[in-house]
């Protein structure tokens, strides 16, 4: 109570002016909700929503690339580059084969900048963080705002990007989501990389401003009585998060910069002609890269521990130590970098180095994984549709977990570098890891954010198909990675046909998954089966489950006291 | 090898996941690396394999943890929840335990990464590839005149002039029409660099891949062990035809390697072709009924 009483004091015409929009209940229109939000939980829904639509382009994208690799040869990019830039005859091939690296690059773009952080920490995180550390809202209502409309923005330059010219000739930033030079420099002198540099510039820049409101939220606002060692593990990984974002981003913006003045302005930091060096973009880009992937799946690790202990009715195993070993991850996170580097030509000593630093985050990453099991052990477990996703996650993680300590050990890497083993090691952690901690997160949460119950067959049946699905895609491709196929490709000798079939069939199976989740939304909002306060019963006891469903406009005029 | 627990390590997983047969490319279905050609690339192989004795079990144990969890505490079998939520001797436990696996893990993990950077010897020979969009220059130095050339991706065009009509031999995508020819048994030390964006020198037989980047000379060293023609692929995104810049390396015995040199030196093609009249015939036929075989 302390807390409300200097912050009037403090803020006094604006807490004033918040309680009159509060208490008048002056009914906003749609524009004024939905657009001038300063709500974090409208902003949240705003970001759910983005995150779909992103989702769904970025798929697309990927179907398209499998339907490609399904068999040897060029099947459909000259067709689709034919119709899309209107190439003709032979230069269909060739635009359709640059066209092919456009799609690789969009579809990476897009899923980790435009899909995965929105969904995490723009949407869950945004959403859930205040109620749950007991807080009114963010701290900087406004700046979440301008956070979300600065990623529609930077989420159509990266679109436009796909529709100009990228090198002579040819549409589009081709270059992968690594972006190196001289590639992305000399090699693509049209302006499409500077609208997808631009783009990141914009992304890197709302998350950058995300990252301080959470920081800011979780470090100031939360309920009196709420230390840090009894804030919810989701909200750790949040504040987690938020700093790897904070201090990973300004560094990608640095070298985005650079590129960005290298094509434009004559300086040539990352050319050798000019004195310069491609290999430097590379550190820099790895010293923002590493913990951007840790960044898209710590929150889903917050996420799986509540899911976890929800539905075993037990508190979470081990509760120090799963926070303080994300912070571990977090931490070895920004040393390890250059073991996405072993073939670039670097010394003996150096590759030592990194495989040893990188092999220590297996440590913090095993205690989380044996804590989610023991805490499971001696629970009264109930499998819907959230915890089922949440075991999945658990499992699939583990997979790619494991494939990550054998890339770790550079002698190993060097056959397996720029294969398709590290293409399905990724995709296990990220789009078989952080993607099932998302739909996990949506089925948890959904009741609470919409008041509606969602259909547990429907929710049951789109976890299969896609389980299904992904392990078809990902799990062969493996194989493909030992036998020596390289990533990025268009075409394959015909000797990887036959694993390259089966993993394009499962991508079939996976886009049926994501109809079957679309399905189960409408499903949810047309029944409109009310899904009360608390839907989970006591094992839910973190603070959202304590107000009602959906929570108030405004939540928490009562601070909650943590006893 | 390192010593006798590894030693017994490997062998049995050499029984379980090792191959036989002899394989210079891609075989269809194929779930493990190619055949190595050479000691580093066996070296890759074995620990590879010995990795897989880890993390194997690892998965394994979670999928049992799990399953176990899932039939032992469901809300039928176990209605009433434990409250316990520490155990400090189980957390030292799966804490301690790690390190270990990861300590067996590291020390031949050392080993092998030593031994890729560290070439045994002078080399006999020093060649220089140079990547570029898209394809492979080559350089021998040797002797006064430096050799060099350029090697393609074989057009289905070219195949009867160059006698490569065999697609079993040559195959689509990973053929080309100059291979660098170097001899059996000898250091080669390979010199990679790029001439406009960067490529990836790889070849998966013998364990090497190293970045192609434009302003740095990449070094790096092979001693294949074995007679046959070996394929590789650029493996660095370079632009619209990444897929289609293949290498290939054909290894010979000295002495027809000392004659192909001393012919190309003057005519590359005619060189070529007596080189593939010699090697052909015998070799490849038994490399192709192996891999048909398989």
């Amino acid at each position: 109570m302390a807390g409300t009483a200097v912050h009037h004091d403090h803020r006094h015409d604006h807490s004033d002016h918040a309680h009159d929009a509060d208490h008048a209940h002056q009914p906003l229109t749609f524009f004024q909700r939905w657009f001038l939000s300063t709500n974090h939980k409208d902003i949240g829904t705003l970001y759910l929503i983005f995150a779909i639509i992103a989702g769904i382009i970025g798929g697309t994208l990927s179907v398209f690339m499998r339907a490609e690799l399904q068999e040897p040869g060029i099947q459909i990019f000259h067709g689709l580059a034919q119709m899309v830039y209107g190439f003709e005859g032979d230069a269909a091939i060739d635009g359709g084969k640059h066209m092919f690296n456009v799609f690789t690059t969009a579809h990476a773009l897009i899923m980790i900048f435009f899909m995965v952080m929105p969904a995490l920490i723009g949407g869950f995180a945004n959403w859930m963080v205040p109620i749950m550390i007991g807080a009114p809202d963010m701290a900087f209502p406004r700046m979440n705002n301008i956070s979300f409309w600065l990623i529609v923005p930077a989420f159509l330059l990266v679109l436009l990007s796909m529709f100009v010219e990228g090198p002579a000739g040819a549409y589009g930033a081709g270059g992968g989501w690594t972006i190196y030079p001289p590639f992305s420099t000399s090699g693509m002198p049209g302006p499409a990389m500077d609208l997808a540099i631009l783009g990141l510039h914009i992304a890197g820049a709302s998350s950058i401003l995300g990252a301080i409101n959470f920081i800011t939220t979780i470090l100031n606002m939360r309920a009196p009585g709420m230390t840090l060692h009894k804030m919810p593990l989701f909200a750790w990984s949040v504040l987690i998060t938020a700093f790897l974002l904070l201090l990973s981003l300004p560094v990608l913006a640095g070298a985005i910069t650079m590129l960005l003045t290298d094509r434009n302005f004559g300086t040539t930091f990352f050319a050798p002609e000019g004195g310069g060096d491609p290999i430097l973009f590379q550190h820099l880009f790895w010293f923002f890269g590493h913990p951007e992937v840790y960044i898209l799946i710590l929150p889903g690790f917050g996420i799986v521990s509540h899911i976890i202990s929800t539905f075993s009715r037990k508190p979470i195993f081990g509760y120090l130590g799963m926070a303080y070993a994300m912070v571990a991850i977090g931490a070895v996170g920004f040393i390890v970098w250059a073991h996405h580097m072993y073939t670039v030509g670097m010394s003996l000593e150096t590759q030592r180095y990194f495989v040893f630093a990188t092999m220590v985050i297996a440590v913090p990453t095993g205690v989380k994984i044996f804590s989610w099991i023991a805490t499971m052990w001696g629970g009264s477990i109930r499998f819907t549709t959230p915890m089922v996703w949440a075991i999945g996650f658990i499992f699939l993680f583990t997979v790619g977990g494991v494939t990550g300590v054998q890339l770790a050990n550079a002698g190993l890497d060097r056959a397996l570098h720029d294969t398709y083993y590290v293409v399905a090691h990724f995709h296990y952690v990220l789009s078989l890891g952080a993607v099932f901690a998302i739909f996990a997160a949506w089925y948890y949460w959904f009741p609470k954010m919409s008041g509606y119950m969602y259909s547990e067959f429907l929710g049951k049946l789109h976890f299969w198909v896609m389980f299904v699905g992904v392990n078809l895609i990902f799990f062969p491709q493996h194989f493909l990675g030992l036998a020596g196929m390289p990533r990025r490709y268009i075409d394959y000798p015909d000797a990887f046909a036959g694993w390259n079939m089966v993993s394009s069939y499962g991508s079939y199976v996976a886009a049926v998954g994501v109809l079957i989740f679309l399905f189960g939304v409408a499903e949810a909002f047309s029944k409109k089966r009310v899904a009360g306060d608390n839907p989970w019963g006591e094992g839910a006891n973190t603070l959202e489950w304590q107000l009602s469903s959906p929570p108030p406009f405004h939540q928490w005029e009562q601070l909650p006291r943590i006893k | 090898m390192k010593n006798k627990a590894y030693a017994v390590l490997a062998a049995l997983a050499c029984l379980l996941f090792g191959s036989s047969a002899f394989a210079d490319k891609p075989v269809d279905w194929q779930t493990t690396f190619q055949p190595a050609a050479t000691g580093i690339m066996e070296e890759i192989t074995w620990f590879e394999q010995y990795t897989l004795w880890f993390i194997i079990p690892i998965t394994l144990l979670v999928l049992l943890l799990l399953i176990l969890v899932v039939v032992k505490f469901r809300e039928g079998a176990n209605p009433v929840p434990s409250r316990t939520s520490h155990n400090t001797a189980i957390e030292v436990i799966w804490t301690v335990g790690p390190v270990i696996i990861l300590l067996f893990l590291a020390v031949p993990s050392f080993q092998l990464l030593t031994a890729q950077l560290t070439p045994p010897q002078n080399p006999d020979l020093t060649v220089k590839a140079t990547g570029n969009q898209w394809y492979w220059s080559y350089e021998y130095e040797v002797g006064e005149n430096p050799l060099s050339f350029d090697s393609l991706l074989l057009k289905d065009e070219d195949r009867a002039g160059l006698g490569k009509e065999d697609k079993a031999a040559y195959p689509r995508l990973l053929a080309v029409d100059n291979e660098v020819v170097v001899p059996v048994g000898k250091t080669v030390r390979l010199l990679v660099t790029a001439a406009d964006v960067i490529h990836a020198f790889a070849m998966p037989a013998f364990g090497v891949k190293i970045d192609a980047v434009p302003g740095r000379l990449n070094e790096t060293w092979f001693k294949a062990d074995r007679e046959g023609l070996y394929y590789g692929q650029c493996s660095e995104l370079c632009g619209k035809d990444h897929a289609y810049m293949p290498i290939a390396i054909r290894v010979v015995a000295q002495e027809k390697y000392d004659a192909w040199l001393a012919a190309a030196a003057t005519n590359l093609g005619e060189a070529n072709k007596a080189l593939m009249a010699s090697t052909d015939g015998a070799v490849k036929t038994v490399d192709v009924a192996a891999n048909a075989a398989q």
